[in-house]
């Protein structure tokens, strides 16, 4: 197989693949989640659950002064590599006009010099995040190979693109196919792995703040 | 209660619901729980990281609930609950939460973990792995009433006692009355003073009210061990007897989890919505406040601080009611830092004063609670929870911290004006 060859593949047939396996994937789990239910509350409410759960899932974005304090360094590395992800991801001129491709219309994108400095951000908060879970005794204690394995599936996209948009060392196409086979690695194992909480944060936000509005609680 | 290891997986697979799923769903191990958790800042040891605690229910949800875990299973890879797994667990779900639930609010994926610890609990109970203690309390709940094993005749005599000092008249199974009040044995055997304090603010609010010699127990130790058929089981007796005395509200003592047991727990536990309202003691002093009817003659000079017990703040939305009846009496009243929904428990509800194997950890945990009265340092602490009481006693005991405790009931009866 060329190196042509393989980029034809990674963009059609791969992606493809990739994707069903991530759209399905994502369904099965969401629902697999829902349809287990849970009993009406008989208890006399206090407060609504609805605006609870509603206001919890915004709110809880902000940690508390106390848990700032004690946790700094996991939550800023968290806030940066989550918001570097995102800016990459969707304003980078390239990706804007990949998935413009795909889904029939594209944004405006952002500066390649601004793009640029938010992968590197990106690319040391993820290192510093690992270090973080390495030596941190909490994390360091709760870590099992499930969460290396989905911090190097993360990190691997944004190395390569990095690397891709730089040409360093192989060919250019070489190194798109690359880019973009790592993206197609995180797709596919997205949906089986903790990576999930992108989505189901909002559903376990909402029942928190459900079960705490019901009382009367701002959770 | 006969317990098996097949029991409680079965417990644990009922514990499972949409709740749970999304909740284990999300979980990334970023351990912020940890430094939210008073046995994990005080002692250090990750393994008391509050996630952790719940690691048989999640290996259950894995393996049952998920396509993953199930694909696992039948591979053989899924990991295994057995009674040497479960009993290593045991320390952690017992003796080192107290289900106060300052975890929740802060999981940034928002997990309500003291809901999944109080849900793993109900499977280390039916697998009979449940502190000695606990299912001490839990049988004498059960055969004598009272978890403390306080029976009808102890109450009597103390009501005695009351109306002998009072000179008012303690009403007993009087029906049709506004409120039928619960107590909880530590009221009735340690702070008799708390029945002395209801009796002359209703007297003065010219309130009607009774208590029940067929349900006065207001805790609920099948709340606390995880079982909940025997929770079931004390709520219907409180059920049984307001519905018989046709009373219009039940009124929780000071008392944290009582209150979350029969206020926000019980309909649940019975399956039915109550045909009376619950409120706590707090609750209702407040309302009378509002209406004019909790006249106030003197006020407290000492420099006054609240400790909010979990149940009945956080996990049981009474915040501002505290604070409207301390203001009243106080012009002193000064906030604990992180005061209110995130206050820091005493260290020993949730069944943890229960269970003595827990004694030196809940005395040591203590130590954040000290933290936080150094930083304020109060004349006299008021809280509304008998247990957060006795507890917090020991606790300035043990650091030589000399500090009164008072109870908001009593401290309000003291301060009531004559008419």
């Amino acid at each position: 197989m060329t190196e042509i060859e393989l980029l034809s593949w990674a963009r059609g047939p791969g992606l493809q693949i990739a994707t069903i396996i991530f759209v399905a994937g994502v369904v099965i789990r969401i629902l697999e989640i829902l349809l287990l239910g849970r009993k009406a509350n008989l208890a006399e409410a206090k407060g609504g659950e609805m605006s609870g759960g509603l206001r919890t899932v915004f709110t809880r974005t902000v940690p508390d002064r106390t848990t700032f304090k004690r946790s700094s360094v996991t939550i800023v590395f968290g806030y940066i590599f989550h918001i570097g992800l995102f800016v990459v991801c969707f304003f980078s001129a390239p990706h804007i006009l990949f998935l413009k491709d795909i889904i029939g219309f594209g944004w405006p994108s952002l500066p390649t010099p601004v793009i640029d400095a938010f992968a590197v951000i990106t690319i040391i908060a993820l290192l510093g995040t690992l270090v973080n879970r390495l030596t941190n005794r909490v994390m360091r204690f709760l870590t099992n190979f499930e969460d290396l394995l989905t911090w190097f599936l993360t990190f691997l996209p944004v190395i390569t693109g990095y690397v891709a948009f730089h040409r360093i060392g192989l060919t250019a196409p070489s190194l798109l196919a690359v880019h973009i086979l790592s993206v197609e690695l995180l797709l596919v194992i997205f949906p089986f792995t903790k990576l999930m909480h992108a989505f189901t944060l909002f559903l376990a936000r909402w029942y928190n703040g459900a079960i705490s509005g019901y009382k009367g609680v701002a959770s | 209660m006969s317990a098996s290891l097949e029991k409680g997986i079965n417990a644990f697979k009922r514990q499972v619901d949409s709740t749970v799923a999304a909740f284990f769903s999300s979980c990334v191990h970023c351990g912020l729980c940890a430094e939210a958790c008073l046995f994990y800042t005080e002692t250090g040891d990750p393994k008391r990281t509050p996630i952790n605690k719940t690691e048989p229910l999640r290996r259950i949800w894995k393996s049952e609930f998920t396509l993953v875990g199930r694909v696992g299973k039948m591979l053989g890879l899924s990991k295994k609950i057995d009674d040497e797994f479960l009993e290593e667990w045991q320390e952690l779900v017992y003796d080192s939460c107290t289900l106060c639930g300052r975890c929740s609010m802060v999981c940034p994926v928002g997990n309500d973990i003291a809901l999944m610890i109080r849900k793993t609990r109900e499977g280390m109970a039916a697998a009979g792995q449940a502190p000695e203690g606990l299912v001490g309390a839990t049988t004498r709940a059960v055969t004598i009433g009272s978890p403390m094993g306080v029976k009808w005749p102890a109450l009597q005599a103390q009501i005695k006692h009351v109306e002998e000092d009072t000179g008012l008249k303690i009403p007993v199974d009087v029906e049709d009355v506004e409120y039928m009040l619960l107590l909880s044995s530590m009221e009735i055997m340690n702070f008799p003073e708390f029945i002395e304090a209801v009796a002359k603010i209703f007297d003065k609010a010219g309130t009607t009210w009774t208590i029940s010699s067929e349900a006065f127990e207001a805790t609920n130790s099948g709340i606390q061990i995880g079982v909940s058929d025997i929770a079931a089981v004390l709520v219907q007796r409180i059920v049984d007897a307001a519905d018989k005395l046709r009373v219009k509200t039940v009124i929780s003592p000071e008392c944290g989890h009582a209150y979350t047991a029969i206020r926000w727990d019980g309909p649940n536990l019975v399956g039915k919505a109550f045909n009376f309202k619950v409120r706590h003691i707090l609750e209702v002093m407040d309302d009378l406040r509002k209406d004019g009817r909790l006249k106030i003659a003197t006020k407290e000079t000492r420099k006054l601080t609240y400790h909010d017990p979990c149940q009945i703040s956080r996990r049981g939305g009474v915040i501002q009611e505290p604070r409207n009846l301390i203001n009243m009496v106080s012009d002193n009243f000064v906030e604990m830092p992180d005061a209110g929904k995130m206050n820091w428990c005493c260290g020993a509800g949730g069944g943890v004063s229960a269970n003595e194997r827990a004694d030196e950890i809940r005395l040591k945990v203590f130590e954040r609670k000290k933290a936080q009265l150094d930083e304020v340092k109060p004349d006299a602490i008021v809280s509304a929870c008998s247990n957060c009481r006795i507890h917090l006693e020991d606790g300035l005991e043990e650091y030589n911290m000399d500090i009164p405790l008072l109870s908001l009931t009593e401290t309000l009866a003291e301060h009531l004006a004559e008419d």
